[in-house]
């Protein structure tokens, strides 16, 4: 499918700059501008499909059907399934909070979207395909969306209610079910196309700096760095990379366009998948900066148990990512 | 009429571009408008938003969770 970029590739490297190949230089140079072109392609045509999903299914209309219908026990995965085509802005995280606390959506169920949101979005999904392959993305998604499932869960039976900060327990008791139906604009897909491209190349102009400083480093690492250079120090062997890896990676923050061609290199120099996988989720899930939007909505108690369960299942994904693999 | 328009946003890199747009739309074209910056939580929950930057002209929510076009903005204001 890609055997044309590949020509491409070649032909930049060794005819138009001349470089001699098996140089590092050129193994450099021929994986940034392969995969530079290969991402970009591919985030075009996941952020469309996307687009188009998440014109259908809006932000607003998302929380009315939480809020209004009883879904017995599956309203996690619900809102762990919407957390996947609605794309996140983490400026965004604490509105939405609110939005949905107050639309009388369960707080376990607003954080099984909190946890999602980030993790599996079009560009993570984009940029998975064209890093590690189908079979690897897929399997990415499902745990992202069991993730945040069972992190939300979990946190909805330790009843934080409680734990909100004071303006927040007032907006919850004032809470109602939505009753005020959605109006769908009546858009045929043809009149959504230009709209959904427009967004398309909103999200690819945010994102294209950190896809290609990423890619960037990667290449370097790829060019500079021997292989298996990490397996004398994060082998499957040693138990502590994963959580080491995670606890590491959640006070770091970056979306998953700037990390994600950084943790490839770092697999293919031999750190285990799953450790790095775990790293990543770390890294773009949960962060500081996060951390104090949500300590305008929650005490710091909360804001910690959040954080600590989801560090906990982080690092069961990457341990089973490991065996997998 | 002179109009009171807020923009509400965390100050998110779209928020101060939202800012700096209205702004610049409500000079070019001499509209007898006040932009104002909404950034306490508290005061943008105030209005039923789930995302930001939004665009509220005279207490009505126009634009909720992206970056308005410079048309649209006129167009709003007219």
């Amino acid at each position: 499918m890609f055997d044309w970029i590949e020509t491409i590739a070649d032909w930049v490297v060794f005819d138009l700059f001349d470089i001699l190949p098996k140089s590092r230089l050129a193994e450099a140079m021929h994986f940034f501008i392969y995969d530079t072109i290969k991402i970009l392609f591919l985030l075009v045509i996941i952020i469309f499909l996307m687009g188009i999903i998440n014109s259908y299914f809006p932000i607003d209309r998302v929380r009315n059907y939480l809020s209004r219908n009883k879904l017995y026990g599956l309203e996690y995965l619900m809102a762990s399934l919407f957390g996947v085509v609605t794309p996140f802005c983490s400026c965004s995280s604490v509105p939405l909070f609110i939005g949905f606390v107050k639309g009388g959506i369960p707080l376990g169920v607003t954080f099984s979207f909190l946890v999602t949101s980030p993790l599996v979005n079009e560009v993570a999904i984009g940029l998975f395909i064209g890093l590690f392959g189908v079979k690897i993305t897929a399997i990415y998604v499902l745990s992202g969306i069991i993730l945040g499932t069972v992190s939300g869960f979990v946190l909805q039976k330790m009843k934080l209610e409680k734990h909100l900060t004071s303006w927040v327990k007032t907006i919850l008791e004032q809470s109602k079910k939505e009753q005020d139906k959605f109006i769908q604009q009546r858009q045929t897909l043809k009149e959504r196309i230009p709209i959904i491209i427009d967004e398309v190349m909103t999200i690819l102009k945010g994102v294209l700096p950190y896809v290609i400083i990423g890619i960037a480093i990667g290449a370097t690492m790829h060019g500079y760095i021997p292989n298996g250079f990490f397996e004398k120090y994060l082998n499957k062997d040693n138990y502590f990379a994963v959580p080491l890896a995670a606890i590491l990676a959640v006070p770091m923050y970056s979306n998953a366009s700037g990390i994600l061609p950084v943790v490839q290199v770092l697999v293919a120099k031999g750190i285990p998948l799953g450790t790095a996988i775990a790293f990543m989720m770390g890294v773009v899930g949960l962060s500081l900066p996060e951390a104090m939007l949500l300590k305008k909505v929650m005490t710091i108690k909360l804001v910690g148990l959040f954080f600590g369960v989801v560090t906990v299942c982080i690092i069961i994904s990457g341990y089973l990512f490991n065996i997998i693999f | 009429m002179k109009k009171i328009i807020k923009i509400l946003g965390t100050g998110c890199p779209k928020c101060k571009k939202t800012i700096e747009l209205v702004e610049n739309v409500v000079r070019e074209n001499k509209f007898d408008a006040t932009v104002l910056k909404v950034d306490d939580i508290v005061d943008i929950m105030k209005y039923d938003i789930l995302s930001t930057p939004a665009v509220v002209v005279d207490e009505v929510v126009m634009i909720k969770g992206r970056v308005p076009k410079r048309e649209e903005i006129i167009g709003i204001l007219l």
